[in-house]
């Protein structure tokens, strides 16, 4: 149980404590792939579908785990459950809608070493959340990785198109255009509490 | 062939050196197609808790151990685990250790252990580790594997290392918790949060970029001689 | 044919089934092996540190039992080490019940804030605070750690019950920094606004939850009881 408003989860973790920004998670495979703003959407939309669907088994293993009494256990299943989430959205999606799936492509087996999905599962019960607010902050997650990751890609579309200076081509000015975003949603702090 | 460089460690810069280049480097380039990224991107989740000297010591060492660990549990392991599930298999010996050095950390010291928090755990999707078990420990030998497990862990922890101090030189005004800058020094408090490290990781990064320009060069100098 | 290509299935099977059940077992092997290993000493470092917390807000206390509100409606001894939502009662040498120590968490700026304050029922103020854990911007947020500016806010912090004695009769306030005008506001401090509002946050929550209770069931901790 925490103290505060499903509102106040849902904002703290969308803007003011943003997974790709402050805690720099999720950057991961992202860095690596090319800044298409298209590629950025999907991206977000697959994370935040299995974020969702990873906070409730994070939850349900939490209480397993609690109840067998095997707490060392937990990074474990989290992980295999994670890579199973994964593996079955996969397969899902290339089910009903194969469209979807060649969009996303290569996207999906790198959300299984996605650090923020993890990250998630762990902040999320080591702040005590119940059921409820651990959706609440999924949610909010995943929206908040979704936008950052479309403003870095928005940005990144225009630099490529930029006078950027060979030595800051590439890895070195992106990081620094994080930076910048970074201290921007800095100015949401105290918003929502 | 040793190279425990900090920059081919951080970015594999082919370090051209009068012998030829051993297997060991060659599988390096070959599966880091893109070094800079790749590298980078294993120290993404480390990257919050490097605003003090101390923690990103810490970090470092505790992704040192994983790795060398899980290196000499896949390369013993190797023939024995087939193709097909490998990389569940890496995974799950890569979270063994993690659970192991989360748990070492706590009973040597619980201040380190609040201030890490989470992102101990995080080590797992360090994609550093699962790529060095991939390809290098599930194709040679223990031996080999402890040493390419010892270097470039040396290397991880050196690059944090030096991200560590220049966050928390410049940032706090001290070193490993000694002040060592003057006290009218105005601290940089924006290289403590989280923008201040984007911030430095891309300012080293411009800076291995320029060595890496000057060898090339070099070599390229060298060439037409 | 066909047979031949189903037994060399069933064998690759067999060896994909053999090695996880393989490497899963070893690996569950060694993580509880560190985590019995480990466990006493965790175990002892937190008793230690949340005593000495626990002496350091409450210095004439000479003992100390831990309580939890049982579904029967009165504060029991707590014997669990694990047990969640426990206080700390503080007895003198002469077994006079001193005062309480009260562990409360809620979310800061980056990350949740543990702390611990001191509740001495006699004067109906909060007497001490110390911060257990915090994952707050270094030298920043962190100075509610130890800044002893903040710390004397918490010298005498007024929050007696209202005539109903069910919840407090001032709401704790934090203000800006100097502005501290009433026994039960908190002053914050500069460039930590949002970490020392927090603090108060979690002040005026923990105590309108635990205060009244423990009026109402004060004989509970009689020494002996």
């Amino acid at each position: 149980m925490s103290d505060m408003s499903l509102w106040s989860i849902f904002i703290n973790a969308c803007l003011i404590n943003n997974f790709v920004l402050a805690y720099f998670l999720g950057i991961c495979p992202f860095m690596g792939v090319s800044g298409k703003l298209s590629n950025a959407v999907r991206m977000g939309a697959a994370v935040s579908f299995v974020m969702l669907i990873a906070s409730m088994c994070a939850f349900a293993i939490n209480l397993l785990l609690q109840w067998i009494n095997a707490p060392y256990l937990q990074l474990i299943s989290y992980i295999v459950v994670i890579a199973s989430t994964v593996q079955l959205v996969e397969m899902f999606i290339k089910k009903f809608s194969p469209a979807l799936f060649r969009a996303l492509g290569i996207f999906l087996p790198l959300i299984t070493t996605n650090c923020a999905i993890l990250g998630l599962a762990l902040f999320q019960t080591n702040r005590g959340y119940n059921f409820v607010e651990s959706i609440s902050f999924a949610l909010g997650a995943g929206a908040g990785f979704t936008l950052a990751l479309v403003l870095m890609a928005g940005v990144r579309e225009k630099l490529a198109l930029a006078d950027v200076p060979q030595l800051l081509k590439g890895t070195a000015v992106s990081l620094m255009v994080a930076g910048i975003l970074s201290m921007t949603f800095m100015g949401f702090a105290g918003l929502g509490s | 062939m040793r190279t425990s460089n900090l920059a081919t460690k951080v970015i594999n810069i082919p370090v051209v050196k009068a012998e030829s280049q051993s297997t060991n480097e060659f599988i390096k380039g070959l599966w880091q197609q893109n070094p800079i990224f790749v590298q980078v991107l294993g120290m993404c989740p480390t990257l919050a808790v490097t605003n003090s000297a101390v923690n990103a010591f810490v970090m470092g060492v505790a992704t040192l151990f994983v790795l060398l660990m899980s290196n000499i549990m896949v390369s013993s392991l190797r023939t024995f685990i087939p193709r097909q599930v490998r990389i569940a298999t890496y995974v799950l010996i890569i979270a063994t250790f993690v659970t192991v050095v989360d748990y070492l950390i706590q009973a040597f010291s619980l201040e380190v252990h609040k201030a890490l928090g989470a992102f101990i755990s995080l080590i797992v999707v360090n994609c550093l580790i699962l790529g060095r078990a991939e390809a290098f420990a599930s194709r040679n030998t223990v031996n080999k594997s402890i040493q390419d497990a010892l270097g470039m862990g040396l290397g991880f922890t050196l690059a944090l290392l030096s991200l560590g101090i220049i966050r928390e030189v410049l940032g706090q005004g001290s070193l490993f918790t000694i002040q060592v800058m003057p006290d009218n020094f105005e601290h940089w408090i924006i290289l403590l949060l989280p923008g201040g490290g984007f911030f430095t990781l891309g300012l080293l990064l411009i800076v291995f970029n320029w060595i890496q320009q000057r060898q090339n060069r070099r070599i390229a100098g060298k060439d037409h001689e | 044919m066909n047979t031949q290509a189903r037994t060399g299935n069933r064998v690759v099977y067999l060896k994909m089934y053999r090695s996880l059940v393989g490497v899963g077992t070893l690996c569950g092997i060694i993580i509880v092996l560190v985590y019995q290993f480990t466990a006493p000493i965790i175990r002892e470092n937190k008793d230690i540190a949340l005593e000495h917390s626990i002496f350091k807000i409450l210095p004439n206390a000479a003992t100390k039992k831990s309580y939890y509100f049982s579904d029967t409606g009165n504060f029991m001894i707590s014997e669990s080490t694990g047990q969640t939502d426990v206080i700390y009662a503080a007895y003198d040498d002469r077994q006079q019940l001193v005062g309480f120590a009260i562990p409360a968490q809620g979310m800061g700026y980056q990350d949740t804030i543990e702390l611990l304050y001191a509740y001495e029922p006699i004067t109906q103020t909060i007497i001490g605070m110390v911060v257990l854990q915090s994952r707050e911007t270094p030298g920043l947020g962190s100075r509610i750690e130890d800044d002893p500016a903040f710390f004397r806010n918490f010298e005498a912090l007024d929050v007696s019950l209202n005539a109903n004695q069910t919840e407090l009769k001032n709401r704790l306030e934090t203000v800006k920094p100097r502005k501290k005008a009433e026994l039960w506001q908190i002053d914050s401090i500069t460039g930590a606004t949002i970490s020392s509002n927090a603090v108060g946050n979690i002040l005026q929550q923990s105590t309108s939850h635990w205060l009244p209770t423990i009026k109402q069931h004060y004989e509970d901790f009689e020494f002996g009881h």
